[in-house]
C-alpha cells in the first residue's frame, strides 16, 4: 500500500473526481496558479485548466453561493474557503441557503455541494486564522459535516462528500497536511456517518477528532505503560453522528474521554457527552471527561497559544482521571 | 433584427394575455390580503401590488429551461411563470398541494419544474446562486439563463456586489432584475443609496451591461427582458435591468405605512400598470370587466382549492431535511 500525505490525499480525491466527471469543478481563492494557500490544489490547474480549477475573487459569500447555484443546476462543485475563520463570511449562504433549499422547496431541489475548509492552531497565526468552528455547523439541520484525521479517511470522505446529494462541509486541519499514512492503491469511498476505531482497548474510550486523534493515540501509548488500556475512536463524520459506534465502544470500556481542538464550552463534545450519558448511563463507571481549548481566542505568543490548545498531556490526564490512576 | 421582430410580434392578443396575467396577480394578491386579515393565512406576507408589469414582462420573456430566484415578494413572479394559482394559494394555506408542499410559505415559493428555484427571505440571498447557475449554464454550454429578482434595497448588501462582480468577471448567463420601487421596507431610496434613482450605475461600476426600464409599461419590460435574456443566452455576459416600479401597498400585509406620505401613495397609485395597459389596448368597460371577472373566478377557485387542501402531518416536518 502506498504511503501519501494528508495533503496529497485531498488532491488525489479532487483530481480523480475532476478526471472522471465533467460535472465536478473546484473554485476558491488562490487555488489555481498558486495551488492553494496550503498547496492542496497544486498541479490541478495544469491538468484541468482554468475553467475547472477556478480562481475566485476574495468573495466568500459568492464563492459558496455560486457553488449552490451550480449545484442546483446539476453540477457537483467543490468550493474552498481558505480558512475556517473566513467561513463566517459565508455563513448566510451555508446556513440559510445551502442547508434549507431542499427543505423549503418541499424536496424539489438538491444541493450536491462540497465546501472544503481548514483551520487549526499550533503555528501562532493569532486569533483569526486558526479557529475550529465545526460546532457551529453541526447545529444546522440540512448540512453534513466531516472532519477526517488521516490521509485514507480524508480521501475517501472527500470523495463521498462530492458524490453526496447534500451540502457537505469538509474540515481539514493545517497541521495534518504533512501527516503521512497508508492508503489503498485505488481510491476507496468511505461512507459518511461511520466512525472508526483506530486502537482497541478495554478501560476507557477516547472519542477524538482531527489532530486530537493523533494526540489520543500518543496518550494511549503512554497510558499503556501504566497498564491502562485505551480505545481510540474517531467519529470522522460529525453530522450525521455514528451514535451506535460510539455508544458500543463506551459500553465496552465503561469510560469516555471526548477530545477536540475546538473550545470545550458548547463544543461538539458536549453533544457527544449527552448522547453517551443517555444511551450508556448504566454502563458508565466515571464521569465523562472533555478535552478541548480553554475559553479564550487564540493568542499569538506561542506559550499562550500552547496553553489554550489541548496537548497530548491533557488527553492523558483526562484518561487518568476516568480510571482513577 | 430578431429583437425588433419579437417586439413586433407582441400583438394585441399577446398584450391581452399579459393583461389577463396582471389582473390575475392583482386579484390574487388582493385576496391574499383579505384572507390574511380574516385570520385564515398564517405567517408573514408581502404583496407586490403595483409591480405586476415587471413580473409579467420578465417572466413572459423567459424560455423553458430558464430559471429564476425571487424574493419575499414572490407571488407575482411565481404566477407569471406559470405555477397554477391553486398551488400558489394552497402553499399560502400551508397545504400539501402547495407549490412547496407546505414547507415554504409565501416567502419560499418554489416550482422547480417551471424554473422557480426559490423565493428568498434573506435580502440578496439568492443572487450568488443565480450567478452560479449562470456559470453552470456557460460551463455546460446550455442555452439557458438564470434570472434574479431583487429590490433596490438589495443593492446595499454584500451578496449583491460579490455576485455582480463574479457574474461579469466570468460572463455568466445571468440577468439581474432590480425591481426598483424606491422603498427598502420603510426606508426610502434617498435614505439608503446615493444612486437610488438610477441603480444602473451600480452595474456600470462592474462594467456590466445595464439598462433602465419603465417598470409600469409591460411592453417595455418585456422588450428589455427579451433583449437581456438573448444577450446572456448567447454567452455575451450578464445584464442588469433597473426596472423603475411602484409599490402601491405597504412592505407587508398590515403595514400602516406611518413612514409614507399621502402624496407618495397617491403618486404610486397614479402609476398603476393595469389601467395603463387597458388604455393601450383601448378596452371598453365591458371588455375589461369580462377579463376582470375571469381573473376573480380563477382566484375564487384557487381559494376554494386551497381551503379544501390537505394538511401535512406534523411529523412530515422531519422529511426533506436531507436528499
Amino acid at each position: 500500500m502506498p504511503e501519501i500525505t494528508y495533503r496529497e490525499a485531498v488532491r488525489d480525491a479532487l483530481g480523480t473526481a475532476l478526471r472522471r466527471d465533467e460535472d465536478v469543478f473546484v473554485m476558491g481563492e488562490d487555488i489555481a496558479e498558486m495551488g492553494g494557500s496550503m498547496g492542496v490544489t497544486q498541479g490541478l490547474l495544469d491538468e484541468f485548466g482554468p475553467e475547472r480549477v477556478r480562481n475566485t475573487p476574495i468573495s466568500e459569500m459568492a464563492i459558496v453561493g455560486a457553488g449552490i447555484g451550480a449545484a442546483m443546476a446539476g453540477m457537483r462543485p467543490v468550493v474552498e474557503i481558505m480558512y475556517e475563520d473566513f467561513l463566517t463570511l459565508s455563513l448566510e449562504q451555508i446556513v440559510n441557503q445551502a442547508a434549507k433549499h431542499r427543505y423549503m422547496s418541499g424536496g424539489q431541489l438538491k444541493i450536491p455541494l462540497t465546501i472544503r475548509t481548514q483551520g487549526g492552531a499550533g503555528w501562532s497565526p493569532g486569533a483569526q486564522h486558526a479557529q475550529q468552528l465545526e460546532a457551529w455547523l453541526v447545529h444546522v439541520p440540512g448540512l453534513k459535516v466531516v472532519y477526517p484525521s488521516t490521509p485514507e479517511d480524508v480521501r475517501g470522505l472527500l470523495w463521498s462528500a462530492i458524490y453526496d446529494d447534500n451540502p457537505v462541509i469538509v474540515f481539514e486541519h493545517r497541521l495534518l497536511y504533512p501527516v503521512r499514512g497508508e492508503v489503498a492503491e485505488e481510491l476507496e469511498p468511505i461512507p459518511i456517518g461511520k466512525s472508526r476505531v483506530l486502537r482497541e482497548g478495554n478501560d476507557v474510550t477516547v472519542i477524538a477528532t482531527g489532530p486530537l486523534v493523533h494526540h489520543a493515540l500518543k496518550a494511549a501509548a503512554e497510558a499503556e505503560a501504566d497498564g491502562i488500556s485505551v480505545e481510540v475512536v474517531d467519529p470522522r463524520t460529525l453530522q450525521p453522528l455514528d451514535e451506535e459506534g460510539l455508544v458500543a465502544s463506551v459500553k465496552k470500556t465503561n469510560r469516555a474521554v471526548i477530545a477536540h481542538e475546538a473550545v470545550t464550552r458548547m463544543g461538539f463534545g458536549a453533544e457527544v457527552a449527552a448522547v453517551l450519558q443517555y444511551q450508556a448511563f448504566d454502563w458508565l463507571d466515571a464521569p465523562i471527561e472533555r478535552v478541548g481549548s480553554k475559553f479564550a481566542p487564540l493568542a499569538f505568543a506561542p506559550v499562550m497559544e500552547q496553553f489554550v490548545v489541548p496537548q497530548v498531556e491533557d488527553v492523558l490526564a483526562a484518561i487518568r482521571r476516568t480510571v482513577g490512576k | 433584427m430578431a429583437k425588433v421582430e419579437k417586439k413586433r410580434a407582441l400583438g394585441e392578443e399577446t398584450l391581452r394575455e399579459f393583461l389577463r396575467e396582471m389582473l390575475l396577480i392583482r386579484r390574487f394578491e388582493e385576496r391574499v390580503e383579505e384572507r390574511f386579515r380574516a385570520g385564515e393565512l398564517p405567517g408573514f406576507l408581502h404583496v407586490a401590488i403595483g409591480q405586476e408589469a415587471t413580473a409579467v414582462g420578465v417572466c413572459q420573456a423567459m424560455e423553458e429551461g430558464d430559471i429564476f430566484a425571487s424574493t419575499h415578494r414572490a407571488h407575482g413572479h411565481t404566477l407569471a411563470r406559470g405555477t397554477h394559482p391553486n398551488n400558489v394559494m394552497a402553499e399560502l394555506y400551508g397545504k400539501i398541494e402547495g407549490c412547496s408542499h407546505g414547507y415554504g410559505g409565501s416567502m419560499h415559493l418554489y416550482d422547480v419544474e417551471r424554473g422557480n428555484y426559490g423565493a428568498n427571505a434573506v435580502i440578496g440571498g439568492g443572487l450568488p446562486a443565480v450567478t452560479g447557475a449562470g456559470l453552470a449554464f456557460r460551463l455546460r454550454d446550455e442555452p439557458r439563463v438564470a434570472v434574479a429578482f431583487f429590490g433596490d434595497g438589495t443593492t446595499n448588501i454584500g451578496t449583491f456586489h460579490e455576485s455582480l462582480n463574479l457574474a461579469q468577471l466570468w460572463r455568466t448567463k445571468t440577468v439581474f432584475v432590480c425591481e426598483n420601487n424606491h422603498w427598502a421596507e420603510s426606508t426610502p431610496g434617498w435614505q439608503h443609496s446615493p444612486v437610488w434613482d438610477d441603480m444602473s450605475k451600480r452595474a456600470l461600476a462592474y462594467d456590466m451591461r445595464a439598462r433602465k426600464v419603465d417598470g409600469q409599461d409591460v411592453e417595455a419590460v418585456y422588450e428589455a427582458a427579451l433583449d437581456a435574456l438573448e444577450y446572456a443566452r448567447e454567452g455575451r455576459g450578464p445584464v442588469f435591468l433597473d426596472v423603475r416600479t411602484y409599490r402601491m401597498h405597504g412592505h407587508y400585509i398590515g403595514d400602516p405605512q406611518v413612514y409614507r406620505s399621502k402624496e407618495d401613495r397617491e403618486d404610486a397609485a397614479e402609476h398603476d400598470p393595469i389601467p395603463r395597459l387597458r388604455e393601450r389596448l383601448g378596452l371598453s368597460d365591458d371588455e375589461f370587466q369580462a377579463l376582470d371577472e375571469e381573473a376573480v373566478g380563477v382566484v375564487d377557485a384557487a381559494t376554494e382549492f386551497a381551503k379544501n387542501g390537505t394538511d401535512p402531518q406534523p411529523e412530515d416536518a422531519l422529511k426533506n431535511v436531507y436528499a
